[in-house]
């Protein structure tokens, strides 16, 4: 029997363990390799507006859509058990469908930037509701059933954009990719908190994090007690949706354009990988959304670090994939259980000496 | 050191963190015999098994093999195999999919490349040897779980085991299948196999064992000759006081039936799950109870009630209104409350807290958007942990750590919580220590007494008739007769079961 001590901040602690030493590790590193490295100065973009800058902030915003989708992914792996493979491609689709509202309209407004982003919203949750019908209905295994939108998302975000790479070129749009006229801090961020907020809220206010890990856990035993699993698998797909509506919208934003073909390529594995440096059990059941964002946000941390060090870009995925190494086997439940031994050897040898 | 000793495990101790497992346990096992370990739950008796089979490597203590005065180190499975110690466990560990002679010779085949036919052909002698109705080419999956079991021990004998553990062997299975059981483990004894049998089940200990060790709270109470040891006093050493009797337990009687109406009535009532259609009904502050054999249905019928399985026909009152029950939380609205037979795929929810556990059927009645505050879940946790004691180190706990009997207590808190009008309880005592079942059957019927309606189904006719007065006897997935009264006793609700005519 495992006896539980401490209180629920140190527990959580515990569990980020894996997420906060990685970033620690990259802080120590870049600090050693480079002092200023993380300096935050200011300076005077191509408008002509005074906004901060440097390694941190930039790490900090370019983790953004990375870590909105991490967000809902930690969802989806809880209660489903298994990962959505199409982040990229949904994020794509909604993308597209936000470039599409906004180049219709005769000219950019606030309102039509809104109807955009609802429309945005609403393709998410299209292909969330899609992805989760396969997964809860149809019982399909969610990495075969997301392989589907994989395959053939950026064929639609191209086909909603007839073929074109539209640009919008709005100062809202530039605003909502970079700055806020009179913000010093880049946009992104900003929505990376609002999402946050959003879930904190969700939370706080419904009991749905009991309901998704208890399906994730134990699905019979979550429907003997009156929960329905179909249902919440489901919904974890539309919040997972929504989540990439929110990527799409700021990557488009970022560039004033719409790239169907490179437009947050590759990101679900980077998205997949956060959740599980965050300590959640890609198995599913119980979770940790703070784990997944710092998750993305050492993943942005490592891209960077080794973008300073001037590695060239066809050899920066071989340097990541050997701190992935590290990371995961630090977080494995080998190593996990030889560290707790170890505690437990001194904690007796401490008492062994208290008694002598 | 005696000549027939074949294993010796001397002073042998494991903590845990805040638990002390086993403190300086003795135990010995001689050549041809079948050894009871027997406690209650937490007594130590897992991880003593776990100790010996290396799954847990010990703190103290010796361990001697064969009489040979030499401390034998067991650092892993692999080591207590090489050792000639096999344990075959409660859940199946063999691969279904694949066949039987294949089964029996994993992970054993010392050439790169086997002929099935010569492995088909050992493994049919082997389970000829031991008369064990199977054929080496079939697929393992199509056995029953009793020829399953049977096969695991076949293939520790095979590997020339001199002490085979069986841990819980005869949990799922019926009586048939464990007669089965015990003539191949009395064979086996024949030929000289120390033998530890770990159960929960006093009479099956009389009828197999030799001797019988108890533990109790992870310590030694001692070892006993079963003809020296009746079953009042085994249970007493277990657990640690006089016999707790159970002659202070009074079942409730009724008053006869007025024109009342019933807490809940069904008629016709099938499942997709083939029951046929049956009519059912219970009154305020009744515990009844349905009794027959395994895959008589009578899991299936309250299964049926409780929306557990697709309803496929009948309709239902509940305390005289029409309810339609078509998933478990149309029963739950309507105050159903359902203790599922299979604890850990259909009730526990492992990883989670054991306050969350408790919590859940309630929250799940109140929505997603009205969650229990924090601190009403605390106080709720800790009040059912204190009220039914459940041993647990807090309520920030795994559900999955815990023993069985406190796991059970668990979500016996879970439907208490949510202060059902009727309760049905399928198999709670199933797998738990005598304390804990005597504790469950007195709050059965403190709960009638306050007024609540349980349905209470056990695989102990003895268990019902101390608790239930009214049994429902079902057959092949049919109700064939209903007991009450004076009718209500072992011989008649056998030959209930077994069918008038014989």
């Amino acid at each position: 029997m495992k006896k539980q001590t401490g209180s629920g901040f140190g527990n959580a602690l515990r569990q980020l363990t894996v997420p906060l030493v990685a970033i620690a590790i990259l802080i120590v590193f870049n600090l050693i390799r480079d002092p200023a490295f993380f300096s935050v100065t200011t300076t005077v973009n191509n408008t002509g507006r005074t906004v901060l800058a440097g390694n941190l902030i930039s790490i900090i915003n370019g983790a953004s859509e990375l870590a909105i989708l991490a967000m809902g992914m930690t969802l989806v792996t809880a209660a489903s058990g298994g990962q959505d493979i199409a982040v990229g491609a949904t994020a794509a689709v909604c993308g597209s469908v936000f470039v599409k509202v906004l180049s219709s309209g005769a000219s950019i407004t606030g309102l039509s930037i809104l109807i955009a982003v609802v429309a945005c919203i609403a393709a998410g949750m299209l292909c969330g509701l899609f992805n989760g019908t396969l997964v809860s209905v149809f019982k399909i295994q969610p990495m075969i059933a997301t392989l589907i939108l994989f395959t053939c998302g950026r064929s639609i975000a191209y086909w909603i954009n007839g073929g074109a790479t539209p640009t919008v070129s709005s100062p809202i749009v530039t605003a909502i990719g970079s700055f806020i006229p009179g913000v010093p801090v880049p946009t992104p961020i900003f929505i990376v908190i609002f999402v946050g907020l959003c879930f904190g809220l969700l939370f706080r206010f419904t009991s749905i994090r009991l309901y998704m890990q208890s399906v994730g856990i134990n699905q019979r035993a979550a429907r003997l007690n009156g929960i329905n699993p179909v249902v919440i698998k489901m919904l974890a797909f539309v919040l997972l949706g929504v989540c990439c509506a929110f990527s799409g919208v700021i990557s488009v934003s970022r560039l004033s354009l719409i790239n169907h073909e490179t437009i947050l390529l590759e990101i679900e594995m980077d998205a997949i990988l956060a959740v599980a440096i965050g300590g959640n059990s890609l198995g599913g059941g119980k979770f940790r959304m703070a784990g997944s964002v710092l998750g993305a946000y050492a993943i942005q941390a490592l891209t960077t670090t080794l973008y300073a060090m001037k590695v060239p870009s066809t050899d920066i995925k071989a340097y990541k994939a050997v701190v992935i190494i590290l990371l995961v086997v630090l977080g494995s439940p080998v190593v996990k259980k030889a560290f707790a031994n170890l505690k437990l050897k001194w904690a007796q040898r401490s008492a062994k000496g208290a008694e002598a | 050191m005696e000549q027939n000793i074949v294993l010796q495990a001397r002073g042998i101790s494991k903590s845990f963190p805040g638990v002390k497992a086993l403190q300086h346990v003795d135990f010995t096992l001689r050549r041809g015999e079948i050894h009871a370990l027997m406690g209650e739950n937490g007594a130590g008796k897992s991880t003593l098994i776990k100790v010996l089979t290396g799954v847990y490597t010990r703190d103290e203590g010796t361990v001697f093999l064969d009489g040979v005065a030499k401390d034998v180190a067991i650092r892993s499975p692999q080591d207590a195999q090489n050792a000639g110690i096999s344990t075959v466990y409660q859940e199946i560990t063999l691969c279904p999919n694949l066949t039987v002679a294949e089964n029996m010779f994993i992970g054993r085949d010392k050439k790169l490349l086997v002929s099935h036919k010569e492995r088909e052909r050992k493994a049919d002698e082997i389970l000829g040897r031991l008369n064990i109705p199977a054929r080496a080419a079939q697929q393992l999956g199509k056995c029953s779980l009793a020829v399953q079991q049977m096969i695991a021990i076949a293939r520790a004998v095979d590997m020339q085991c001199k002490v085979l553990i069986l841990d819980e062997p005869t949990s799922s299975l019926d009586d048939n299948e464990v007669e089965m059981l015990f003539t191949l483990m009395r064979r086996l004894r024949g030929e000289g196999v120390g033998i530890i049998f770990v159960t929960h089940f006093l009479e099956q200990v009389y009828a197999v064992c030799d001797r019988i060790t108890v533990l109790r709270n992870g310590e030694l109470v001692g070892e006993y000759e079963i003809q020296n040891l009746p079953a009042v006093e085994l249970v007493s050493k277990m657990m640690g006081k006089e016999l707790d009797d159970v002659t202070g337990m009074e079942k409730r009687e009724l008053a006869p039936e007025d024109g009342e109406t019933p807490v809940y009535n069904a008629e016709g009532l099938s499942s997709a799950n083939g029951v046929r259609p049956f009519d059912f009904r219970i009154r305020a502050g009744e515990v009844n109870g349905f009794s027959g054999l395994l895959g008589s249905g009578r899991s299936e019928s309250v299964r049926a009630i409780f929306g557990a399985d697709k309803v496929t026909g009948g309709t239902v009152t509940i305390e005289g209104k029409p309810v339609k029950v078509k998933n478990p939380i149309d029963a739950m609205r309507g105050g159903i409350g359902y203790l599922p037979e299979d604890r850990k795929d259909d009730g526990i929810i492992a990883d989670l807290s054991v306050r969350d556990n408790i919590i859940l059927a309630l929250q799940v009645l109140r929505g997603m958007g009205h969650p229990i505050p924090k601190a009403e879940a605390e106080k709720f946790a800790d009040e059912y942990i204190k009220a039914l004691s459940i041993k647990t180190a807090s309520a920030d706990t795994p559900v999955g750590s815990l023993s069985g009997g406190n796991q059970q207590k668990v979500i016996l808190a879970r439907w208490l919580l949510t202060h059902p009008k009727y309760l049905i309880l399928d198999e709670p005592t199933r797998g738990i220590d005598v304390g804990t079942k005597t504790e469950i059957q007195r709050l059965v019927l403190k709960l009638a007494e306050e007024g609540m309606s349980v349905t209470f189904i056990s695989s102990e006719i003895e268990e019902m008739l101390r608790t239930c007065s009214r049994l429902i006897v079902m057959r092949d997935r049919k109700i064939v007769g209903e007991l009450k009264g004076s009718e209500l006793t072992q011989d008649e609700v056998m030959r209930t079961i077994a069918g008038r005519s014989e």
